[in-house]
């Protein structure tokens, strides 16, 4: 270790060193400084999900002889993933999940309520910014309960408001009804984010717009949108993935009717925890940290190629 | 080509500050006309209001023959260029300032062709396809005006269009927006806090305080004869001298020193009043040795103009400024002598200009009210 001493060695080029040790620490203290946080990521990060990719190879069971004795089976379990129905009807619910509730739901509700309050103060904007953070900051399970009893067929308050008596929502409508359900649950991080968004963008400019005869549409195609694209990508991204991961609709229809609901985290579940096979199931978590990855490439990308453009 | 005329114009904003009280004011057609005050004296937002891009709370407007009080700002034919130039990043400079016509729905090719022509104009031909990002702080005032300019509109409004430029640039842009508008000669309102701009300029300057008009009136008329004491000490790179005195028969009495009467308000003065002897630095001459009729005093700071120098001497009538030229030395300490121009000096009763009655230049003063 010739960086230890802790100080650049005479004729070392002086700003290289500085760079690299600006706070002069060498890098065996600097090692020892990050170590108790790489061990961290390590045990409950790192080791699980190569766990997971290695359960993904055997015919792990929670029960029975394989639990005992595991075999390795090679890519067999990706195999019948793959040629599985039941695999390929929970990715086409995924893929509808995430784009009914979260690209399309939350983020154009969320911007909605943005720009229809950016000019607004006081009460109004208040009370409705406090009323879309609650349902996010509650928790799943406190308000999946509320929408059991909004949903209910007998005694629900949407049959009540809607008079529809006895409608059995989340049997007649169960995705749509998880879809309307996130997105009342998730719009605040998009309100929010586009609310700062808002903020960023000149009020000369959308002034300007007015000036020239603009209409809303127009003001936001030519000056909104050019000006947050950057927000509009990473709010996105973090709520398709958020939304992709999401375990929650499992509490209000735990899959069903029929695996109507059953979206890639409820598959899962159920596969490895329900149906005790583990292995088949870990194989199911590493395809969808594959899409997971996609899905993030594909926005990084986006990203970057609007940060090249603008420079 | 349209005049601007506002009767009883008012703006109260949620929570009762009165941005604009009851504003009555012509702007000629095809003249420049400036709004000055300093921070908070409604000048941006009568000019917004004039836009159209905030909704006056009484009164009316008219642009030409046209009442605009409800109009929306798209439809007052109306172009605005903003303290920031507002020119959008992502544009070129041939798109922002053919945004306007597609807004309006021009064909490409005729908008095209159009912005080119007015950016060439103003000497932008090599820059159409560059970005706002890319061009200096005065290409991009000038790409704000050949966007305002595309459409032609029947007025011009500038809010501190001088303000984000370097002192450098700020001259030669002042003197190239005021070749412009003459060239152009469309009506022009722009708003500015600074005195100076505003009398290089305009052909009118309204002085504005707390929502009210103090003073309107060509520059000479408002910096020779300020009609109120607020206007007095606004108006001027530096500030008038504004001393109390006492009318005597012979003179005004400053601190114990007797003044002559400037010939003005000689005659409707009454002895034994108080008033306020205005006397501009530029118009008050250094004298080394005592002389009567003039204010005495320790010369405590001496400024360089380049040009001259700003002496504020210290006597019994306070601080008192002059403008001496730069051959004159002078030095800290030394005893200094401030003899007025009596034809320059002005008299203030309760703060506003006495006058000899003559309405010269002083009509708009008087129809403004008193504060």
């Amino acid at each position: 270790m010739n960086g230890s001493k802790g100080r650049p060695l005479a004729g070392a080029p002086a700003g290289r060193t500085d760079r690299s040790d600006a706070a002069g620490l060498g890098r065996g203290r600097a090692a020892g400084f990050v170590a108790p946080a790489m061990l961290l990521i390590v045990a409950f990060l790192l080791f699980p999900a190569l766990w997971t990719v290695y359960l993904g190879l055997t015919d792990y069971q929670l029960t029975g002889f394989a639990a005992a004795n595991p075999q390795v089976v090679g890519l067999e379990n990706y195999d019948r993933a793959l040629s599985d129905d039941r695999f390929s009807n929970s990715l086409v619910l995924t893929l509808q999940f995430v784009l009914g509730s979260a690209v399309l739901g939350q983020a154009v509700l969320g911007f909605a309520i943005a720009w229809l309050m950016r000019n607004r103060v006081g009460a109004l904007r208040r009370t409705v910014e406090a009323l879309v953070l609650l349902a996010w900051i509650l928790p799943s399970s406190v308000i999946t309960f509320l929408w059991i009893a909004l949903l209910d067929r007998d005694g629900g308050t949407l049959n009540a408001l809607l008079n529809t008596p006895g409608t059995a929502w989340l049997l007649e409508y169960p995705m749509v009804s998880i879809i309307v359900f996130n997105i009342w649950k998730g719009a605040a991080f998009s309100m929010m984010l586009y609310a700062a968004a808002l903020g960023n963008v000149p009020p000369s400019h959308l002034e300007t717009a007015r000036l020239a005869g603009a209409g809303t549409f127009q003001q936001l195609r030519d000056v909104v949108f050019p000006r947050i694209k950057g927000h509009v990508l990473t709010n996105l991204l973090l709520i398709s993935l958020w939304t992709f991961n999401d375990f929650t609709p499992f509490l209000l229809t735990a899959g069903g009717p029929e695996n109507r609901t059953e979206i890639m985290p409820v598959f899962i579940y159920r596969i490895a925890l329900e149906s005790g096979e583990l292995g088949f199931g870990a194989a199911i978590s590493v395809l969808m940290l594959l899409i997971n990855l996609v899905i993030a490439l594909v926005y990084m990308r986006l990203l970057r190629q609007r940060k090249d453009a603008s420079t | 080509m349209a005049a601007i005329t506002t009767d009883r114009l008012t703006k109260v904003y949620p929570g009762g500050v009165r941005a604009l009280d009851e504003i009555d004011l012509t702007v000629e057609d095809g003249e420049f006309f400036a709004l000055l005050g300093p921070s908070g004296c409604g000048k941006t937002t009568l000019l917004r209001t004039v836009a159209g891009l905030e909704e006056s709370s009484g009164g009316s407007l008219h642009i030409g023959d046209v009442d605009v009080t409800r109009t929306p700002p798209g439809s007052r034919d109306v172009a605005m260029v903003f303290q920031d130039y507002a020119l959008f990043p992502h544009m070129t400079v041939a798109e922002n300032v053919a945004y306007p016509l597609r807004i309006k729905k021009v064909a490409r090719a005729k908008r095209t062709e159009k912005a080119a022509a007015t950016a060439g104009e103003l000497g932008l031909s090599d820059y159409l396809e560059r970005r706002p990002g890319q061009l200096s702080g005065g290409q991009q005032q000038r790409v704000a005006l050949a966007r305002a300019m595309a459409c032609h509109p029947s007025v011009f409004l500038f809010d501190e269009p001088l303000s984000n430029l370097d002192a450098r640039m700020r001259l030669e842009a002042r003197t190239f927006l005021k070749r412009l508008q003459r060239e152009l000669g469309v009506t022009t309102v722009f708003v500015t806090h600074d005195q100076a701009e505003a009398l290089a300029l305009a052909d009118r300057i309204a002085v504005m305080e707390s929502g009210r008009i103090r003073q309107l009136g060509t520059p000479s008329e408002v910096f020779r004869r300020p009609a109120n004491t607020f206007v007095a000490s606004f108006i001027g790179s530096t500030p008038m001298n504004l001393l109390d005195g006492v009318v005597r028969p012979r003179g005004i009495e400053v601190a114990g020193e007797l003044l002559p009467t400037p010939p003005e308000p000689a005659g409707r003065l009454v002895d034994g009043e108080k008033v306020v002897y205005g006397i501009r630095p530029e118009y008050l001459v250094h004298s080394p040795t005592a002389v009567p009729g003039s204010l005495a005093g320790e010369v405590r700071v001496v400024e360089n103009l380049g040009h001259a120098q700003l002496v504020t001497l210290e006597g019994p009538a306070g601080f008192v400024q002059l403008v001496v030229d730069e051959d004159t030395p002078v030095a800290l300490g030394d005893r200094g002598f401030a003899v007025p121009r009596q034809d320059r000096a002005l008299v203030y009763r309760d703060g506003e200009l006495v006058t000899s009655g003559d309405p010269t230049g002083l009509a708009a003063a008087g129809a403004s009210g008193t504060a």
